[in-house]
């Protein structure tokens, strides 16, 4: 959950450089507001943080203490073996890893192809069928679970991939993002493409995909974290080791005994955020030169 | 090798009370490079689009070779384009882009490597292949966008101001080799300025265009010598010609108060008053003795082995003699001159270097 809070942060590090520089252009209340604002938004994301990965090093009785203690002492990383003891957690990471990568890939494929009809085919109707998909942007999905529940029970997907992943396919985020990119291309690189004879299909693999890679890189980013950090639906649609990703399993280790013991589950909410971190940091670097070798385009 | 035919072709966007193309009418035969020329929003670049495909015809015919081009999608019309912003692709390096076309038409591998350097050769490109755009000039750029027309070896060429986004030094090089290309391979070529020295020196024939309408087609020395219009004459030439409104009376017109004999079988064919446009080399000096308009000098353009005189007539303008849109004259000394700024001198126009309109309908009458 927090490892969006992550990607927000690392967002604003990337961008820093312009930031301060704004902030510079500024008179001195206006620099001091700047600043004020940006230790504001750092202490919101960084004490929750912070003391997630404290908690996870604490024995059980240094939890609950008065005063607060800031540092785990006396040490106790046994909280990291016992996750795994404690409920099946490489069940549990598997399959938030299956969930992931098939539902952040279908989205993806999804968003980039609708986009790409709605913004560079013509065909009746086009602008309204993008009316008629912000439309379905603006439902909740708290609103339909009720009858998507129904449905999918009925269908006996309950406690299968097939049952969690499908309903979650749907994506109007990534439409609206990819294509506003796409309209945001030279239109004379799309004439010259389809004057060189470029099908609808190689005009999108070869020449309007590549102008569009951070723009792809950040909506795949978006996507990935969110189907990994989702947990209202596969918790409604697992109740076990089988089916069921590692944020739901994070809830079935915090209610396993009467008392929550926290520190197990805050050492498991650390091993959680760690893969999103990681192809963050990853895609991070891809994203900053997609975007550098697109300034430098005619 | 290709020839064209613009038949009414008329492009009328949604929403706008005329046409951008308005009934054009144009025939380009096989090998011609034919410039569309005039002010900015006159329709010459959607002229262009119209015959490249990338713009809807919503009147007339356009015909390539014979056969209307209506419905026939831009990939099939077997036209290559160089664009103003040379539209190259960014991910692909100089080669890729050249082969792009090729490869997509499943031209044979060796084909498409021939071809491509065989472009790069004519074009000095074979340092650059393997670059991207984004490491080139913008030279280097503009002649990696001609490269990519030329290895389709097209029927038509299309260019849109494709040498608008260099320096002026550049330009002038460009715009040689370009023609001289044009000649070589001999492609029917359709080519879109507004800079009236690029279609003076580039084309075989000059189209002139004005909102939309077809004004002159000709060759660059007819549309100078013998304009249609006073569109046309004060559109070509640089400086721009000398334009008077005078009424006619036995013969004579006045020209800032001096009376010019002028042919009078001309003159006869007006109806009321006229327009006489006088071009830089048609004044020449005199002494002050000899009739003349006396002229205050307001700017000396000196380019060495000439020079062009901008001033203003201190005559009184009379009744008769109304100036067009500037009261300045220009006319062109030869060599170096000695006139400077808020000196006078007289010059008088070579009637027979008259170029007459009639003041109404701005058609030429001689």
């Amino acid at each position: 959950m927090s490892a969006i809070a992550r990607l927000s942060r690392t967002n604003g590090r990337a961008g820093m450089p312009s930031a301060e520089s704004g902030i510079q252009g500024r008179g001195p209340v206006g620099k001091a507001f700047g600043y004020a604002a940006m230790v504001l938004v750092l202490l919101i994301i960084a004490v929750p943080l912070f003391w997630i990965v404290v908690t996870s090093f604490k024995r059980q009785e240094n939890i609950y203490v008065r005063p607060a203690e800031y540092l785990p002492i006396p040490f106790h990383p046994e909280n990291y073996s016992e996750v795994t003891s404690r409920i099946p957690f490489s069940a549990y990471f598997r399959n938030s890893v299956i969930i992931t990568f098939f539902t952040a890939s279908i989205k993806i494929v999804l968003g980039v192809l609708s986009a790409y009809a709605l913004s560079l085919l013509r065909f009746p109707g086009r602008n309204l069928l993008f009316v008629v998909i912000l439309a379905a942007l603006m439902v909740p999905n708290q609103i339909t679970v009720i009858s998507n529940f129904a449905l999918v029970a009925q269908l006996g997907w309950r406690n299968t991939f097939q049952g969690i992943i499908i309903p979650l396919c749907g994506t109007a985020f990534g439409t609206f993002l990819m294509r506003n990119q796409f309209l945001s291309l030279p239109h004379e690189i799309i004439e010259a493409a389809r004057m060189d004879g470029a099908g609808p299909l190689k005009l999108l693999w070869r020449v309007v995909m590549p102008l569009s890679w951070p723009t792809l890189v950040a909506f795949s980013l978006i996507t990935v974290v969110n189907e990994w950090n989702e947990y209202l639906w596969p918790f409604l649609m697992s109740d076990d080791a089988r089916t069921a990703p590692l944020q739901v399993g994070l809830t079935f280790l915090q209610n396993n005994d009467g008392v929550t013991n926290w520190g197990p589950v805050m050492a498991g909410t650390v091993l959680t955020i760690l893969p999103v971190l990681l192809l963050f940091l990853v895609l991070q670097r891809q994203m900053i030169k997609g975007l550098t070798s697109g300034a430098v385009k005619s | 090798m290709a020839t064209v035919l613009f038949d009414e072709a008329t492009r009328h966007y949604p929403k706008t009370p005329t046409p951008a193309v308005d009934k054009v009418t144009l025939e380009i035969p096989d090998g011609e490079f034919l410039v569309l020329v005039g002010p900015s929003g006159c329709g010459k670049s959607t002229t262009l689009r119209m015959l490249a495909g990338l713009e809807p015809i919503d009147g007339g015919r356009i015909l390539i070779d014979g056969h209307d081009q209506a419905g026939v999608r831009p990939r099939d019309r077997d036209i290559a384009m160089v664009f103003q912003s040379y539209a190259l692709y960014p991910n692909m390096s100089a080669f890729e882009n050249m082969a792009f076309a090729l490869r997509n038409a499943k031209v044979a591998k060796p084909e498409v490597e021939q071809r491509v350097r065989e472009a790069a050769k004519i074009l000095e490109l074979e340092d650059l292949l393997t670059k991207k755009p984004g490491q080139m000039s913008g030279g280097q750029r503009q002649r990696v966008a001609m490269g990519r027309a030329i290895v389709r070896q097209p029927k038509v060429f299309c260019m849109d101001e494709p040498l608008s986004n260099l320096d002026a030094k550049l330009r002038v090089s460009t715009r040689s080799q370009i023609a001289q290309l044009q000649r070589r391979l001999g492609v029917t070529t359709v080519y879109v300025t507004h800079d009236q020295v690029e279609a003076m020196t580039m084309g075989h024939r000059v189209a002139v265009l004005k909102d939309g309408r077809l004004q002159q087609v000709d060759t660059p020395a007819n549309l100078y010598d013998r304009p249609v219009n006073t569109f046309v004459a004060s559109f070509i030439g640089s400086p721009a010609i000398t334009m008077t409104r005078s009424a006619v009376r036995e013969g004579e017109v006045t020209v800032h108060g001096l009376p010019v004999a002028l042919d009078r079988a001309t003159l006869s064919t007006a109806s009321g008053d006229v327009v006489v446009g006088f071009r830089p080399e048609a004044w020449e000096v005199v002494g002050a003795g000899r009739p003349g308009i006396d002229v205050r000098v307001e700017l000396v353009e000196s380019l060495g082995s000439e020079a062009f005189v901008h001033g203003e007539p201190e005559r009184v303008v009379d009744d008769a003699t109304v100036a067009l849109g500037s009261e300045r004259i220009t006319f062109k000394v030869i060599g170096k001159t000695d006139l400077d700024v808020g000196d006078t001198v007289r010059v008088a126009p070579i009637a027979q270097h008259a170029h007459v309109f009639d003041a109404e309908s701005g058609a030429r009458l001689s």
